[in-house]
């Protein structure tokens, strides 16, 4: 049950300027096991999306990956280049985009982009690709599958869409779905549905996901796991019960204070001061020293201690101590 | 009894949807009417927060802009300090209150024009009556937190968080009673999302403001408002201040749109998820707007919309909220 199935370790992205080499993700390194849900976020340019974007090999160039490995269910996926890649995204990989409208081919029917994707990858006759769609539209709640699987994208709502988008991810069967701000576009009732949906299919088939966001709400009540990102590093990895409740990363317990809560009423929020570095100017040491209210010396000079994929909870040199007691 | 700064009466607005003249001609099409807002009346006493939250669709959008003036009502009254604005002849005063008036956008990339400098957008309401401005530019950026030298600068070289605050700056330079947020914070990160609020709460102190804040974010909603009004599908479905709507939801789509928003404390929460989506607005379900997709609906529902009436100091659009408050309270734990 707890095989792994995606392994980051010391992931490193780059992106040559004319001035300088940028650094949007900078020694990033996770795990990911059959049937669990890790959940990525960080505020925006914090390299969440380009993490995801690296293991699926769809980085923008001239961004591309300068260090570190990805592993696959035991393979290794960041070398591997045009067709080789190909077959794996979409076979082991399935992708969900924030917009639904965008990641659909408005010209294609959408039963249409389902068998196109399982006969590229599976081994089945064109009537059985067919039938599979099928099954698939249904499984994610779309009513009347048999019918609707000839209908065209702009025929569906926001909501649909995103439901023929998951199982358009889903039908090749990957181990891994990287689902990038899924309900980002959606509606809190739709954005619900869409998040017990995925949470069903993935805990059914054992799929490992990866689900990008930035909203803490949806991770809490989705994720497992949960990886904070700063400035293109990792802040704080650990079980998301722990990281919620007791945040170790000063940057994740100011996260936490700037949400606003039921329990906290209308009391003044509690504000990190500044705004997050842009790349080109990351300042020395620890990526968050400049707005940290602990900060020392060690934290201007010193980098971060690292954070390995199976220890450690927080790249910091004074993590935040929490009473047993508390509460 | 003082009067409202805002009042708005059975607020109607109708969007004429129809494809052009010749193919209605052609295909034998009806002309289509979109009902964006449907009879809503509410007061936004003066130095309060009132929040209309609502889903995509809701009409919530276009009462904001029907109460700065940007759009006209199709039926119904907005009236600011006792002005209407759609109907006063006297230019003078319709001046006054249009002063008293300002937005603030939800794309802080949209709404500053990239070829002006800040000193320029900022002074730019007054200017264009007339006023003064000398310097006035250099003080309200100090009160909104970045410093005078910007003033010199142009947009693109702020944040999003720091161009909302040239926005709101902006809407305090002719200073304005009412400021009226169009989703102020959606497009921010939670870290600078905290300081916008935390900022305009302040102001509103100072200031002695008052704000209708416009949002999809519930969590928004409960940290700032005094007031909340609920739409669906064009209509108030409750009213209510933040404790009592929060905690003792009255209307079902309330209770709906409350268990679904994500809670920070909910791990691997199972919830049954909220059933069906918005109907289509130019043919909207008779009776109740939301029978279809409603737990309580019966033929009633189907049959009779439902008037806003008080229920245990909420006021309420719904046949049975007594009912659901019951409901609701035994599905609580004790």
């Amino acid at each position: 049950m707890t095989e792994t199935v995606l392994s980051v370790r010391d992931l490193i992205v780059e992106i040559p300027t004319r001035d300088a080499v940028l650094r949007p993700v900078d020694q990033v390194s996770y795990d990911i096991a059959a049937g669990e849900i890790l959940g990525v976020v960080g505020e925006s340019g914090a390299g969440k999306s380009m993490t995801g974007n690296a293991v699926i090999g769809l980085l923008d160039r001239p961004a591309h990956i300068t260090g570190g490995e990805i592993w696959l269910n035991g393979r290794r996926i960041d070398q591997l280049r045009g067709d080789a890649m190909r077959r794996v995204r979409g076979k082991e990989i399935g992708m969900v985009f924030q917009d639904p409208l965008t990641s659909l081919n408005p010209l294609l029917q959408i039963g249409e982009q389902l068998t196109e994707t399982m006969l590229a990858h599976l081994d089945i006759s064109e009537a059985e690709a067919r039938k599979r769609a099928i099954a698939a539209l249904d499984e994610v709640g779309i009513p009347a599958a048999a019918s609707r699987i000839d209908s065209y994208p702009h025929e569906f709502s926001g909501g649909m869409r995103q439901r023929v988008v998951i199982a358009l991810a889903l039908c090749a069967e990957p181990s891994l779905v990287i689902a990038d701000e899924p309900t980002t576009a959606l509606d809190v009732s739709v954005q619900a549905q869409i998040i017990s949906l995925l949470r069903r299919l993935c805990r059914e088939r054992g799929t490992a996901v990866m689900l990008v966001t930035h909203d803490m709400g949806v991770i809490a009540e989705a994720a497992d796991r949960v990886a904070v990102m700063y400035a293109g590093r990792l802040a704080e990895l650990g079980p998301v019960r722990e990281v919620i409740q007791r945040p170790r990363h000063p940057y994740t317990e100011g996260l936490m204070g700037s949400t606003p809560l039921a329990s906290r009423g209308q009391a003044r929020l509690r504000q990190i001061p500044g705004a997050m570095p842009r790349l080109g100017r990351l300042p020395d040491g620890c990526a968050f020293h400049p707005r940290c209210p602990k900060a020392e010396d060690r934290c201007r000079q010193n980098p971060t201690p690292r954070l390995d994929a199976d220890q450690g909870r927080a790249a910091c040199w004074f993590p935040v101590e929490h009473k047993e007691a508390a509460e | 009894m003082t009067r409202p700064l805002v009042s708005v009466k059975n607020l109607t607005r109708v969007f004429d949807v129809s494809k052009p003249w010749l193919n209605r001609v052609i295909e034998r099409l009806p002309k289509a009417r979109l009902t964006a807002v449907s009879d809503v009346s509410f007061d936004i006493p003066e130095r309060q927060v009132y929040a209309l939250v609502g889903e995509s669709g809701s009409g919530k959008s276009t009462i904001g802009k029907m109460i700065v003036g940007l759009l006209n009502p199709s039926d119904g009254v907005v009236e600011v300090e006792g002005i209407d604005l759609s109907r006063e002849t006297d230019p003078a005063k319709v001046d006054k209150v249009r002063s008293d008036i300002q937005m603030i956008f939800q794309d802080p990339f949209a709404s500053l024009n990239p070829r002006w400098k800040v000193r320029d957008i900022i002074v730019e309401p007054v200017a264009a009556r007339g006023g003064d401005t000398k310097g006035m530019a250099e003080r309200l950026l100090e009160q909104v937190g970045l410093s005078a030298e910007d003033a010199g600068k142009f947009p693109h070289e702020f944040s999003g968080g720091q161009r909302q605050r040239i926005c709101i700056a902006r809407a305090l330079a002719s200073e304005p009673k009412l400021i009226v947020c169009d989703e102020p914070t959606s497009a921010l990160d939670v870290s600078v999302q905290a300081q916008v609020l935390n900022l305009m709460s302040d102001l509103k102190d100072e200031f002695g403001l008052t704000y209708l804040f416009i949002t999809h974010d519930l969590t928004v909603v409960q940290h700032m408002a005094d007031r909340v009004g609920v739409l669906y599908l064009g209509r108030l479905v409750e009213e209510a201040a933040p404790g009592t709507l929060f905690e003792r939801p009255a209307h079902p789509y309330t209770q709906m749109l409350l268990a679904a928003a994500p809670k920070m404390d909910g791990f691997g929460r199972e919830v049954e998820p909220p059933k069906g989506e918005i109907p289509d607005p130019i043919n909207p379900p008779p009776g109740c707007a939301f029978n279809p997709r409603c737990p309580l609906a019966d033929d009633r529902c189907r049959s009779e919309r439902p008037e806003l009436r008080e229920v245990e100091g909420s006021r309420v659009a719904c046949h049975y909220a007594e009912r659901a408050l019951a409901l609701m309270a035994e599905a609580e734990p004790a």
